[in-house]
């Protein structure tokens, strides 16, 4: 089977993040990069699934500027076999990128495109859905698996997404408000996964040394034909609310004491 | 006129709290562009539902039958698009819960719209606030295009007061078309307790817990409150998914927020800094939680907590 994943190029979420002065974005001097944490797992999974249904092939792709290169380069040290990187600079929206994605796929034809369920810069839980809706196909949002991260399922590497028998759909459990929900999808579908599905994987350096000799393809949305007008514009951006500093308690009663006269909360 | 479409979000009849304050952001963007909001409700439980929403809106749509018995997406956001064209809606407005951000895309796709996800206030016709990385920057994004499908953080939002009269309900008629994806199971996580993003008291515990949250539930159960737990705790699988408060789990706004055992990382601060009342134990007086926390107590959880709850028992 042929799995085409995402990996975003997004600030690491250790660094510490400023509005720009003039509120057109943040501060991107002195910030780290790594990929979305999401797209990780993402990677992970579909490594998981190859390595269980050879002959199998991951690739994957990143939107974005030449220094996303680095984000497939993590991928393909993860055990990717190629990377394509659709490159753009500047900011597209989650419609724009859904409709870039589409272009890859059917030009690829993966029987499964993984994705983080949301990019942890923007955050806008917004692109696979969009994916699934413009190719008509079905989708499994916030993928993850009944079996705990620390189970034995997971430490023996197993795949949360279950493959049918016949290999024309798979089954997936989501997180859902009030518990899991499993669905079935037939393929090609998308799939977007959430934090549970899988710990992901270190690059050793015998794969990061492999990884560099790994194919990437770079494709430009102008020969893709996708027209990149934003529907959605950052107008701007500021600093969220500070909470007033509060203050430490000495101990339980005094606590109680404040919840119930100052704060007039029990 | 510019029409709003509300789509509803219900289960076996109940409307869900979330939908009320999806309404109440509805209002606010009719106030900005002068249209009617008209209630939407799809799968099994609606017309019965429809009857608690006419209670709000002025019309109320149902759409029910086969197909619908379940909240798929792709089946689920065909009927909103079909249901926004016949009414010509300006904007399609839906709470921002698991299934508002599972099918508010697929119908923006739908619909040539542009969505503007989890917003946090509405600006204008056509901008709206949101929160980028992890809530460490508010942007306002703006929808240009001429249908806006607009999800709604629920507690950013009061929940919406009744009407004066009760509004019309009606059946529309549309059908499932035929679905990728099927349901197999739902695999509940069943609990006495409030539901997190609902209740006005919350009390979380993290990795300083240890796995024993029973400190935790038993002061939850004196405050009538929701549990809550932080990444760590639900990635050891010590408590479920559901519970996670955070940047990618639920985002909650009680009127009491209680952290134990929780250090505070930036992706935990996301999800609960919009608390009224925020009180951190925590045994580490160097852990960040205590820079959101109204009242800290340095102090073991495991000796606080129970201590707390004698308190409040007397109190009550």
């Amino acid at each position: 089977m042929k799995i085409l994943v995402t990996v975003k190029r997004v600030e690491d979420y250790e660094s510490k993040i400023k509005v720009k002065p003039d509120n057109s974005w943040i501060v991107t001097e002195g910030v780290n990069y790594r990929a979305n944490p999401f797209d990780e797992i993402a990677v992970e999974e579909a490594l998981r699934l190859r390595d269980t249904n050879m002959p199998s092939e991951v690739v994957a792709v990143s939107i974005g500027s030449a220094s996303a290169q680095a984000e497939i380069r993590s991928a393909l040290a993860m055990g990717a076999d190629r990377g394509i990187l659709v490159k753009h600079d500047g900011f597209l929206d989650s419609d724009a990128v859904a409709r870039l994605l589409q272009k890859v796929v059917e030009k690829e034809k993966p029987d499964l495109v993984l994705m983080g369920k949301q990019a942890v810069d923007v955050d806008d839980n917004v692109a696979g859905q969009m994916l699934a809706e413009y190719l008509g196909w079905g989708q499994v949002t916030f993928a993850s698996k009944k079996e705990a991260l620390e189970s034995p399922e997971e430490k023996a590497k197993k795949p949360g997404l279950k493959l049918g028998a016949d290999k024309k759909s798979m089954q997936a459990a989501r997180e859902v408000d009030g518990g899991l929900e499993v669905l079935e999808v037939q393929l090609p579908a998308i799939v977007t996964v959430d934090l549970r599905l899988n710990v992901p994987r270190y690059a050793s350096l015998p794969n990061i040394m492999k990884a560099k000799k790994k194919p990437i393809e770079e494709l430009l949305p102008a020969a893709l034909g996708v027209d990149l007008s934003q529907k959605v514009k950052v107008v701007r951006v500021e600093a969220p609310p500070a909470r007033a500093a509060g203050i430490k308690v000495a101990d339980v009663p005094a606590l109680v004491k404040k919840l119930h006269e100052e704060a007039k909360v029990i | 006129m510019a029409t709003i479409l509300l789509v509803a979000e219900q289960a076996q009849g109940h409307l869900k709290k979330a939908t009320l304050s999806a309404l109440t952001a509805a209002q606010q963007l009719a106030q900005k562009n002068g249209g009617q909001i008209q209630g939407l409700l799809i799968g099994p439980g609606a017309a019965k539902s429809a009857q608690d929403l006419a209670a709000y809106v002025g019309t109320v749509l149902t759409v029910e039958g086969a197909g619908f018995e379940h909240a798929l997406a792709e089946v689920h956001a065909a009927a909103v698009a079909e249901a926004a064209k016949k009414v010509g809606a300006s904007d399609v407005v839906i709470a921002a819960t698991a299934y508002g951000k599972d099918v508010a895309p697929r119908i923006a796709a739908k619909l040539g719209a542009g969505v503007a996800s989890d917003v946090l206030a509405v600006v204008s016709a056509n901008q709206f606030k949101r929160a980028m990385w992890a809530g460490n920057a508010i942007a306002t994004v703006e929808v240009a295009t001429p249908v806006k499908v607009i999800s709604v953080r629920a507690t950013e939002f009061a929940a919406a007061q009744k009407a004066g009269s009760a509004g019309s309900v009606q059946t529309l008629g549309v059908a499932a078309p035929p679905a990728k994806t099927k349901f197999v199971e739902f695999n509940e996580v069943k609990s006495a307790r409030p539901e997190l993003t609902e209740a006005s008291v919350v009390v979380s515990g993290g990795r300083g817990t240890k796995g024993d949250f029973k400190p935790i539930e038993a002061l939850a159960d004196v405050l009538n409150a929701a549990v809550g737990a932080s990444r760590a705790v639900v990635d050891a699988g010590w408590q479920p998914n559901d519970l996670q408060v955070g940047q990618t789990g639920k985002v909650v706004a009680p009127k009491l927020y209680i952290a134990a055992g929780i250090s505070g990382a930036i992706q935990h601060l996301a999800g609960m800094k919009g608390s009224k009342t925020i009180v951190a134990v925590n045994k580490d007086p160097e852990a960040p939680i205590f820079q959101v926390a109204d009242y800290g107590l340095v102090a073991d959880l495991f000796k606080a907590l129970p201590e707390l709850t004698e308190e409040v028992k007397k109190l009550k």
